[in-house]
Parts: C-alpha cells; structure tokens; sequence
C-alpha cells in the first residue's frame, strides 16, 4: 500500500529570488551562502513517508523549520520546490478549489495557541468546518455535540472561548479539527502553551483519541520528552535539514549526528527501550513461568525480572515465545555500564 | 585634533544641536530684512496652485464629458457635464435619505410628496406622516438603553431624551440625529470596504497611507469651499463634508482590525476549508469585530463634532442654532445647544460602545414574547402615547406639547449662564483682562513677532537640520519639501503666524499633560479617573470649547489658544499615563530596591521608559491644536484659519484657495509627524521596546 502522505526533496526558502537561487545550487543549499543573498531556509531538502494509521512526530528547537514543514504539507505555505504527496496526489499542482476540497475532506488542523473564533462558541467553533462545507446547521450541530461529547467537554457547549482555560480551548480546538473526520491530523505544538500538568494530561487524553481513531498523524513538538511518548517515529530538524528519522528507541540507542545526541544523553533509557531491544533473541525456546512483552518499555517491567528467580521468556503479541531476557542486561540499562 | 572633535560631533546629539541652533540664530540675525532678498523670503512661484485647482474643479463641473440631459421644463435636450450630473445625483440622493429620517421622527409631507403629485397632497391635506411624539421617543430611548447596557444606560438614554425635551430642543436635535443616522452607515460602508482593500492588497495600502494622513490632518474648514461648489449648500453637503472626514478613521480602524487578527486563526479558517469569500465573512471580520465597531464609534463622535461646521454649509440642527448664538455673543443660548450635543454625543458614545461589547447568546431558550418583549413594549407606547397627543389636539388650541415643545416655549437655563456670566465678567474683569493683556503684550506679541522676523533660510535650516538630526538625510529631504512648498506660495506669512500659534498650544498642552498625567499615574486608581476624564472630555465636539473662552477673554488670540491648549491637553495626559502605565512593576521595584526617592524614580525610571509613548501623545497633541487654531478663525483670528474661513464667502477662486491652504496646514502636522515618530521610533529601539 502507498504511503498517506509522500514528500521528496522538498524545499522552503522564503526571499525574493529563492527559486532562481535554489535551481542555480542545484539541490545541494548551503544556509549560510543563501543568508548572505537575503534568503532564508526553511525547509532543507526534506524527503520521507507517513503511513496510514502512523504517528510521525517532527522535533526541533524554535527556527529548526519544522512547522514550516508541517505548513507546506498543509499547503498554508507554498513549498519552493519538491513533491508532496497526499494519497498519491501531489498537493503542489492543485488550483484552489482542489486544494478547498481536500482540506474539507480530508485535513483537520490543531494550532499551537488554539486560534478558536472568539465571536462563536465552543458549539459552533467545532460545527464551524462542517458549516463552511454545507452541511445544515441542524446536522452539523449534532456531529459537534458528539464531538463535544469526545473530547470531555459536555455541559460547556454554550461557553465562549475567553470563558474557557487553556486545556480546554484546546480540546474544542481538537475537535474542530476532528469534525470533518479527516484521515490527515495536523497538530501544530498543540500542547506547548498549556502548564506542565494539563500538558501530561492532555497527553495522554491525545494517545486515547489516537487508539480510538487511528488517523494518519504529523505532530510538531519542540518538546524531546514529548516526541518520545507520542511518536510511532520521530523526524529531529536542525536548520531545516531532518538530522534524523528513525523510532524512538532507535534514535535512543543510536543517535545519527552530535546533534541529536545532545538531546538523547539524558533520556533515560529505560523509559524509552523496548524489551525487545535488549532480549536474546538466539534462544527462541526458552522455557519458564514467567513471560513480558517484547513491546514492554524496559521501565514497566523491570522489578518483574530484577524479582525473578528463573529465565525469564520474552513472547510477542500472539503470545509465541520470541526470545529470552538476562537480568543484567536490565541493570546495565538501569544503571549504565 | 580634528578628526576627534568630528567624532564627538558625528556621536552626540546634543552637540549637533548646538550648532545648529546657533547657525540658525547666526541666520536669523544676519539675514537682511528685505523683501528683494530670497533668503528672507521665497519668491511665490506655486501661486498659480490654486488658481490652477480652480480651474479644474469649474471645468469638471461645467465642460469635461458633456452629456445630453433632458430638461423636463423646457422640453429639450441640453450639454451638461457628466461630473455636475454625478454630483447632483448623489446630492439628491442623500438629501432624500436625511429628509426621510428627519419626517420619520418628525412627521411632514415631504417624502409623500415625492410619490404623489403637489395638486393631490394640497387637495389631502391629512395626508401627512404623523410625528413621533417626545414622550414615546423617551420611553424608546430608555428601552434601547435598557437592551444594550441594563439600568445605567437605560437611565442615561431616558433622562438624556427628556431633557432634550422638556428644554425644547427636540425638533433640531432630531434634525442633528438624523444627519449622523445617514451619515455613519454611509461612512461605515465606505470605511470597511477600502479597510478591506487595503487589508488584502499591500499596494492599496501603502498608497492609502499618505492620502489618510493628509486627509486627517487638513483641517475641517478647508473641504468645505470645494463641497458647496461641487455640491451646492444644504443638509447634504454637511453630510458630505463629514463623509470626508470622518471615513478615513474608519478605514484605519479596519485595517488595524483585521491586522491583529492571529496569523493561525487564519489558517484554521483555511484548514477547515473556507473559500475566500467564507474566510473574509466568517472568519475575519467577525474576529476584528471589536476594532471595527469601535471605528464606528469614532465615526459617531466625529460627525457630531463637525455639525457645528456642517452648518456653514447649510445642515439645519443644533449646530446652526449653536452657531446663530455664537454668533450673537448668546453665551447662554450657545451653552445650552452645546450641552445639548454633548449629551447626545455622550449618549451615542455608550451606547455605541456597549453594543461593540455585546455578545450574542445564540441558545437562549425563549418564547416569542420574551425575546420582543422591550420592542412590544416600545410598539405599545408608541400607540398609546400618539393615542393621547391625538386626542389632545381639541385641549391645546395652537402648539400640541405631547408632539413637540418648540425651543421657545421649553425650560431654559440660558439666562442663568448669561448672569453668571455677567457676573464673572462684572466681578473679574480687571484680572481676567490684564491677564490678557499680559499674555498679549509680554509674551504672544514678542513671539509673533520673532516668528514673523524669521529668514526663510532660517527656519528652513532649522526643520531641516532637527530632522536631519532625528531621521537621516530622507527625512530631512522630505520634511525640506513640504516646507518649501509652502514657503513658495504667497502664505507664508500666515503659516507663520499659525505656527506660532500652534508652538505656543503644543508646548503648553504637553507641559500640562504631562504633569497632569504623571501625578495621576502614580496610583491605579488616580490612573483610572484620569482616563475615564480624558474619556468625557474627548466627547466634547471641539468648538465646544470655545464657548467658554470667547466671553472669558474676547475676540483675541489668548482665547483661541487657551480653547487649543485644553483641547490638546487630553491627548497628551493620556498618552502620559498610557506611558508611565506601561513601564513593568518589575523595574519600579528594582528602583524603590535601589533607593530611589518618588522624584528620582520619576526623573530616572518612569519618564526615560515612557518617553517613547509621551512623544505620540505630543504628536496627537500638534494635530489637535493645529484644528482647533484653525477653528479659531470662527471667532477671528489672522492666521491660514482666517483666510480658509473667508474663502467661504468667495465662491469664485474659493475652493482652490481653501484646499491649497488646508494642505499646508496638513504638511504642517504630517513634517511634524513624521519627525517625531521617527524619534519615538528610535528611543524604543534603544530601549529595546521595538
């Protein structure tokens, strides 16, 4: 099956001249020469694939390019050169009313400071993307009341946006942008203005949503520890260039670039590893009482071995054994070494 | 040596003030009087500028594009200008719209009379639309009151209305209401549009830019001339004048608007999927709400602040009325048609305002009746209160009260003003008139005098120099221009003595508001009264205040300025205690930490961090005091004002000469504008407030 959403050698240069300079270099865009001819880049040469039903989170300090990314895929900015795919339909050659239906159809956006309409309630603020469609007020009221009913905020229907709290305004933001039932969900450091403890929560409400509906996700996030949570995989941007792509754990384990290593140093690895990634995989018969997961982060189940007597068996989701684990590979985890 | 003299000069300020102030005073003293001299003054070579505008306005009105126009009366075709069929259209048509509103409230047979023949009305003579009677207009006030702003406005909006009243000014007050009804709408529309134009198209708006600001800055009097030729005299052209004036508020305030709006609202109104029409409709204007309904208030308060000048051109009302008294010296006729614009102002003003902050409940569950129930109300009283004024028509024999109390017959507090007049005259006559004297001979003549002795050379080299100083070498080029431009005509004597007249305001106006500002701002609540002062005063339609002032201290110079200086102070104590607000509580605790005394805290903290925002409200301060020196020429003053006014009387060169000479007095405001923003602009940069 091809991938949901497609790009290859995609580029953003804001500046006059960009397009002239960008063919002039052939590709190959060197950030500081482009400075000096009064250009920015924003997207360096991006290419890679999300999957239906796969959570890509991009990570990346403020200026890395990673919501102009996420806003050339969306189409709210206009890639300087590059192709994105979006089931197989390059979004860069749609004319307007192409470009209307899809985000109708198929795209649902959630911004980083809500960017609720302050004159319409929370009621209509989600009926909003249905009515703009054509859907009849009476239909498009009762898909928001459900949606309301989704995201936990029945009995605040009739509230304004400035009469609501930070965790709140984003819910009605999500479900906005679930009205429509998009395949596509955009999240733009959707949690990044709210206080540490609603993020935690609104975290964890984020993964329910996500079991439930299993959409096609780009979630941007300045937040490492965020990414790790989240993420089927993670893309990590530096001046525009994605530094790395790989899974979590991979990126844990074996950071591509001094970069990336900056952030993972002080990860904590057994919050992040799988059993899996520390199993003997060689002893695919081992017998014993006790059995984990191979997709248990280490964290979750280490007293479990750390207690145990015997050999402990590693099965996977079919309940087949898959391999065995020795303990001291969890202290050394642990503990390092 | 040399080189280290330079770069102190090329790095201090103040040194290169120095010298410039004293090749400017070498200048002044070397330069030889002598009208020869092209130092001392320019010869007029733009004189042929309003001659030439003259000839255009009476070309497009009498020869360009003619058309062949039907003449129902000589039953013939005849040439006449497309431009003068345009212009009289939009005339009639708006002076249909003002006269509709007028008989709505007022009764008459007027607008009838457009629909049916003269003989027939004559022949019917009960065919005549009744008046709304005053009682039933209060008790609608009081309701509409009560809808947008509960019990306070309500009260505000029922005794507001009965007063106008009982004190018999309700017929030109209608008169002055209906011409805002018709005029706001209009102003609004035309606002919103080109706010929008300029809002999606950044070329629109950089060539709105200087249009509005020249429009802003003319000074009211000068659009008049041209309006009563393009347009003839009568509520229109009032209508129109004020048309002129105060849509370019309304544009400004749109634009503003919608450029506050969040970039990500609108990209969450794209990404649900809005087409162009749907975002603008939806999703922007709705979102700038608030800024634009304010724009309509400001919109509101100018239009009562021009029916005074509006009445030069013939619009009937409180205006007129206020300007017949003035006139006639009738302080307390004039007082009472002031106060009574300034209640409606003050009643239109919160009533605008609520409205702006109002909120829709979409999902309040009510029947038919709960949710009309102030408008039945309203119908009701309407019947019953016309009801009885019907049946009242057999009780009084001449003037029916329930309909109308005519200004003769309504209570009157004028002749109590007229005595405590005469009595602060009689009691205060000898201080009031040597402080006067004083003011004239010792400091206003010397000015005047130094202002006028100035070289052209001279001052040309001072405004140049400050602004080269200030802004760079652009700046000063431009600011050069648009003095050159007015030293080159033949008023340059008359700009002079404006300017010294607005120098002395300014100065004044800013000194007073800034101390006025600093001590209230020192506390929260000091700084609230201040503003919600400033809020009241800021309703005061201009002339105003020059009611008080004429009676105090003649026809002279002393009043014009004194009305410029308290009309210029408000922007500037406002802008004072905006700025003194603004400075972080974090810096006044690092002070009081510091031991700083109040004095030093103010001195060394709170003015060097506010200055940025004072130096706005300065430049407010220019603009209000160039149009109320301007105005003064309403009660005889010698400088542009004056001769923009007698302009009037001169239909024949008039108009050219009232727009040539308001555009000097905008140049005026916009080179001080422009130095002064530039200032305000560099000393936030350097306190990192940009």
């Amino acid at each position: 099956m091809s991938p949901t959403i497609s790009c290859s050698s995609v580029y953003k240069i804001f500046g006059n001249n960009a397009q002239t300079l960008l063919s002039e270099s052939g590709g190959n865009v060197d950030a500081k020469k482009f400075q000096e001819a009064g250009c920015i880049v924003g997207v360096n040469n991006a290419s890679f694939d999300v999957n239906q039903g796969e959570m890509l989170v991009v990570m990346g300090l403020s200026g890395s390019g990673k919501s102009t990314l996420l806003r050339c895929i969306s189409r709210l900015t206009d890639a300087t050169s590059g192709k994105i795919l979006i089931d197989g339909e390059d979004i860069c050659l749609m004319n307007n009313k192409q470009l209307i239906e899809l985000r109708r159809e198929k795209m649902g956006m959630v911004f980083q400071n809500f960017a609720l309409l302050p004159h319409k309630t929370v009621l209509e603020n989600i009926a909003f993307p249905l009515q703009v469609k054509g859907v009849t007020t009476e239909n498009s009221i009762h898909k928001a009341l459900e949606m309301v009913e989704l995201v936990g905020l029945k009995g605040r229907e009739n509230y304004f946006p400035r009469e609501l709290s930070g965790g709140q305004q984003q819910r009605v933001g999500i479900a906005r942008s679930l009205a429509v039932e998009p395949d596509i969900w955009f999240l733009d450091e959707p949690f990044s203005a709210l206080d540490p403890l609603i993020r935690k929560e609104m975290q964890d409400e984020f993964l329910r949503l996500q079991s439930v509906l299993n959409k096609t996700i780009m979630f941007v996030t300045h937040d490492f520890d965020e990414a790790l949570r989240l993420a089927d995989r993670i893309a990590i941007m530096k001046d525009g260039i994605i530094e790395q792509l790989d899974k979590p754990d991979n990126i844990v384990l074996n950071p591509a670039t001094d970069y990336v290593r900056k952030f993972t140093e002080d990860v904590p690895r057994e919050k992040v590893l799988k059993i899996e990634s520390i199993m003997d995989a060689s002893d695919p018969h081992a017998s014993g009482e006790i059995a984990v997961k191979k997709d248990d982060i280490i964290e979750t189940v280490a007293e479990k071995i750390l207690n145990s007597k015997e050999i402990i068996k590693v099965v996977d989701d079919k309940n087949s054994v898959v391999g065995s684990i020795n303990p001291s590979k969890v202290i050394k985890v642990l503990f390092g070494g | 040596m040399d080189k280290n003299y330079l770069n102190i000069i090329r790095s201090s300020k103040p040194a290169q003030f120095g010298i410039l102030l004293i090749v400017f005073l070498l200048l002044y003293n070397l330069v030889p009087h002598n009208e020869g001299n092209y130092f001392w003054r320019l010869p007029s070579l733009l004189a042929f500028i309003p001659i030439k505008l003259n000839e255009i306005i009476y070309a497009a009105l009498y020869e360009w594009f003619p058309l062949k126009v039907w003449d129902p009366i000589f039953e013939m075709y005849e040439e006449k200008a497309a431009f003068r069929e345009f212009t009289k259209s939009i005339s009639k048509g708006l002076l249909f719209l003002i006269t509709f509103v007028r008989e709505l409230l007022l009764g008459g047979d007027k607008i009838i009379d457009v629909f049916v023949s003269d003989a027939w009305l004559k022949d019917n003579d009960w065919m005549t639309w009744p008046a709304l009677p005053w009682t039933a207009a209060t008790v609608g006030a009081f309701l509409l009151g009560f809808q947008l702003g509960g019990i306070r406005l309500a009260l505000l909006g029922g005794i507001g209305s009965l007063y106008i009243s009982i004190f018999g000014n309700w017929v030109p007050s209608i008169q002055t209401l209906s011409f805002v009804l018709i005029t706001t709408p209009i102003c609004f529309v035309l606002g919103l549009s080109f706010g929008i134009w300029g809002y999606l198209d950044r070329k629109v708006e950089t060539a709105l830019q200087p249009v509005l600001n020249v429009m802003q800055t003319m000074p009211q009097f000068a659009y008049l001339v041209p309006i009563i030729a393009l347009f003839g005299l009568g509520d229109h052209a009032g209508s129109i004048a004020t048309i002129v004036i105060a849509t370019p508020p309304m544009i400004r305030n749109t634009i503003l608007g919608l450029k506050r709006i969040s970039p990500e609202v609108v990209e969450a109104g794209l990404m649900s999927g809005c087409t162009k029409t749907q975002l603008l409709f939806k999703v922007l204007i709705p979102t700038a709400r608030r800024d634009i309904l304010n724009g309509v208030n400001t919109v509101i308060m100018q239009c009562l602040a021009m029916v005074v000048i509006a009445s030069f051109v013939g619009a009937k009302g409180l205006g007129l009325n206020l300007k017949i008294a003035l006139n006639s010296l009738k302080i307390g006729k004039a007082a009472e048609a002031g106060f009574c614009i300034v209640l409606i102002a003050v009643i239109l003003d919160r009533f605008t305002k609520a409205w702006a902050n109002k909120q829709v409940d979409y999902f309040e569950n009510l029947t038919f009746f709960q949710r009309y129930k102030l408008l039945i109300i309203f119908g009701t009283s309407i019947l019953i209160f016309s009801i009885i004024a019907f049946i009242a028509n057999g009780y009084f024999d001449k003037i029916n009260y329930l309909y109308v109390i005519p200004i003769e017959k309504g209570f009157t507090f004028a002749h109590y003003i007229d005595a405590a007049v005469d009595w602060v005259w009689e009691t205060f006559f000898y201080s009031l008139n040597s402080f006067n004297k004083f003011l004239l001979t010792e400091v206003l003549g010397p000015m005047k005098k130094a202002y006028l002795g100035m070289p052209v050379v001279a001052t040309l080299t001072l405004t140049m120099g400050v602004a080269y100083i200030i802004g760079g070498i652009r700046t000063s080029l431009l600011v050069g221009g648009m003095m050159l431009f007015i030293a080159m005509s033949k008023y340059w004597d008359r700009a002079l003595i404006t300017m010294y007249m607005a120098t002395f305001a300014v100065i004044m106006a800013s000194l007073n508001g800034i101390i006025v500002g600093s001590i209230f701002a020192q506390t929260e609540r000091g700084s609230k009264i201040i503003l919600s002062v400033c809020d009241f005063f800021e309703t005061f339609p201009s002339f105003v205040y020059l009611i008080p002032v004429i009676f105090l201290f003649n026809i002279t110079d002393t009043s014009v300025l004194i009305a410029a200086i308290v009309y210029a102070t408000v922007p500037a104590t406002r802008y004072t205690v905006w700025g003194l607000n603004s400075v972080p509580l974090s810096l006044h605790e690092a002070g009081t930490m510091s031991g700083v005394s109040r004095i030093q805290r103010w001195t060394n903290i709170e003015i060097p961090l506010a200055f940025p925002t004072i130096m706005l409200g300065v430049n407010q301060t220019v603009v209000f005091t160039l149009q109320m020196v301007i105005l003064g020429a309403l009660i005889g003053t010698e400088d542009l004002g004056q001769l923009i006014f007698g302009a009037l009387s001169r239909a024949q060169d008039g108009p050219g000469v009232a727009i040539t000479l308001g555009l000097f007095v905008s140049l005026m405001a916009i080179s001080v504008d422009v130095i002064v923003r530039k200032w305000a602009e560099e000393r936030k940069k350097a306190l990192g407030l940009a």
